[in-house]
């Protein structure tokens, strides 16, 4: 299960840089918030997979089995909020940059480096 | 728990709060601004006052005991953040009262000052890297805030440079702290630096710990990664670049002293190697970038490169005196930047332009205002008695006592440039004469009239005689920096404090 999901992050972060770099700001959008799936589904699975069991349990009872770790998940679910957040403004933002400027092509978005 | 590790959170918290309430009046909002701004100078003061006697502060938030809860830890490298952050708040606060547009005060300015300090400060206290991640994306999304607020073309395609590159360093970031989630299973900083310091995989952590120097990189924008600053930091009105450029890229210096003096130490020869041939890199072209540039604002940016240069360069060393060295260049870094930064805005109120071929002639219209740009460019350029000789003086002696030739002469060299550069403004909007009016926004008797002057000078004319003051009285502030050196080069003390107490 690890090396199919290795292989989906891989291809994650692939799409999501291939789409940054594209010159329109709206596919910009789709490359950061791919790459911020491809960060979370890294976090997820090199916490270790633990299918089936419960994270937290009385130490009455386990008798040597195995416990999922709950602390990957409870980082994903912060960063799934906090890229949420980052990415509904950066939406709102590439629509007014549009509006303003007239364009979604970044390669005219120059006026500021030099 | 220590109520002093909580309150500079808390009272940028609570002054945001108050200040949306105060939604309608601008007035309010400005007086809570300055008042919430000054009461986190008090209360940073008065913890670093604590963890200068008292040794470091820890807390364990919801009282979970250490590797396990929510860890505040102070420092004293923290303290001396912390009150750089508080002072560079308030004097942008104070000077954002005359200098701020009515529409941007309008939709909640001083909300989201308040809410980046709380940002930054929380950063500085973190104990946990999964909470300085947190805190970097309050500071983040404050900024970009910040950053795109007013919506005119120059800021927006600022902005849209600027989210971008911060997320992807978010991104790597997050991804960084997983990577060491599932190598050691702990976050906790103290936690982590006991467990690495006999961890059995060192070629995974050199490979996480590049990771963490290029995402804290690009925030710090050392070089290559430091293109979106000189493209963003000169769109947004005068104050946000002042705290910008004073406080955010030092977030990133910080983070990276933090986490290469506390956790990634296995493989000095690599990792710290490579951190000294960035520095030398990000001296250089910051230096030579902000030669070519011929808009007042974009030439201090380009300096902040260069100077950041200087505070890894310490760091590199990674000995005492050179982290004291670091330490010290960071004072006085983010005191004469921002106050560089203010100087540039009261040239724009005179003059309606940033561009130095339009300025001119204004040592003989305000010829004091050309002295309070004097102390801090000189002091930028390193020239006695001012902080910023005895910054690059400290940085010099640590890489000659590592015997770091290159490096020191690389230094030396690019302070030379940085002299030539704060005299090309000189000469460019103080000394040559006066180029044809531009439909100047606000003669300098219309803003005495209104008797806001004062309101403009008070904070450019207190961090110049900070500058001043470090300059004469070296020994104290060298003394505390090499204290707080020491802590961060032998952290026992963190570790006990951090993990000792359950509550």
């Amino acid at each position: 299960m690890e090396t199919v999901l290795a292989f989906v992050i891989g291809a994650l972060y692939a799409a999501g840089l291939f789409m940054m770099l594209r010159p329109s700001a709206v596919r910009l959008i789709i490359g950061i918030s791919l790459l911020g799936h491809a960060a979370n589904l890294l976090i997820f699975t090199i916490g270790g997979l633990t299918r089936a069991r419960p994270p937290l349990i009385s130490s009455s009872v386990t008798g040597g089995a195995t416990v999922a770790d709950p602390m990957p998940q409870a980082l994903i679910l912060t960063a799934i909020v906090i890229g949420f957040a980052v990415q509904a403004f950066a939406v709102v933002l590439i629509q007014r940059v549009i509006q303003i400027v007239g364009t979604d092509d970044l390669d005219q978005m120059k006026a500021t480096d030099s | 728990m220590n109520v002093l590790l909580i309150l500079p959170m808390l009272i940028p918290l609570s002054a945001a709060t108050l200040s949306l309430f105060a939604w309608r009046s601008r007035r309010t909002q400005r007086v809570l601004g300055v008042l919430g701004t000054a009461l986190l100078l008090l209360s940073v003061l008065r913890l670093l006052q604590s963890v200068s006697n008292d040794g470091i502060q820890a807390a364990q938030v919801g009282a979970w005991p250490a590797p396990f809860g929510i860890t505040i830890v102070a420092d004293l490298f923290s303290a001396i953040m912390l009150v750089l952050a508080g002072l560079t708040g308030l004097s942008v606060a104070v000077y954002s009262t005359v200098t701020m547009d009515r529409a941007r005060e309008r939709f909640g300015y001083y909300p989201l000052l308040h809410a980046l300090l709380m940002g930054v400060c929380g950063a500085f206290l973190a104990g946990d890297l999964f909470n300085l991640y947190v805190w970097f994306e309050v500071m983040l999304m404050a900024s970009f805030v910040l950053m795109a607020l007013g919506g005119e073309r120059a800021q927006l395609e600022g902005a849209i440079k600027y989210v971008t590159i911060n997320l992807i360093a978010s991104a790597l970031f997050l991804a960084a702290v997983g990577m060491l989630y599932g190598v050691m299973g702990t976050l906790n900083m103290a936690d982590l630096a006991q467990k690495l310091r006999d961890a059995p995989r060192i070629d995974l952590l050199t490979a996480i710990a590049m990771l963490f120097l290029v995402a804290f990189g690009i925030k710090a924008a050392v070089f290559p990664f430091f293109f979106w600053l000189p493209a963003s930091y000169h769109t947004p009105p005068v104050a946000v670049s002042a705290i910008f450029a004073g406080l955010l890229t030092k977030v990133g210096v910080y983070a990276l002293m933090r986490v290469f003096t506390l956790l990634f130490v296995q493989d000095l020869g690599y990792t710290h190697t490579i951190i000294l041939v960035l520095s030398g890199l990000t001296m250089v072209t910051g230096v030579l970038g902000a030669v070519a540039q011929n808009e007042f604002r974009r030439v201090l940016s380009f300096h902040i490169i260069s100077q950041i240069g200087y505070m890894t360069l310490g760091l590199g060393l990674f000995t005492v005196a050179g982290i004291a060295g670091s330490i010290f260049y960071i004072v006085h870094h983010i005191i004469v930047k921002t106050n560089l930064f203010l100087v540039s805005g009261i040239v724009y109120l005179l003059r309606g332009t940033y561009e130095l071929k339009n300025l001119g002639g204004l040592y003989g219209s305000n010829p004091g205002l050309g002295v309070l740009f004097l102390i801090p460019a000189l002091s930028l350029a390193g020239l006695p008695p001012l902080s910023g000789f005895f910054a690059k003086l400290t940085i010099v002696q640590a890489g000659l006592q590592s015997e770091q030739y290159a490096l020191v002469a690389t230094a030396l060299a690019v302070g030379l440039l940085t002299l030539f550069s704060m005299t090309k403004i000189w000469a460019e909007v103080f000394w040559k004469e006066a180029a044809a009016p531009s439909g100047a926004a606000e003669t300098g008797g219309a803003l005495a009239k209104r008797g806001a002057v004062w309101l403009l000078l008070a904070p450019i004319i207190s961090l110049a005689m900070i500058t001043i003051t470090i300059g004469v009285a070296v020994e104290p502030v060298y003394r505390l920096a090499t204290r707080a050196a020491e802590q961060l080069i032998n952290p026992t003390e963190y570790i006990e404090r951090v993990m000792e107490r359950g509550f």
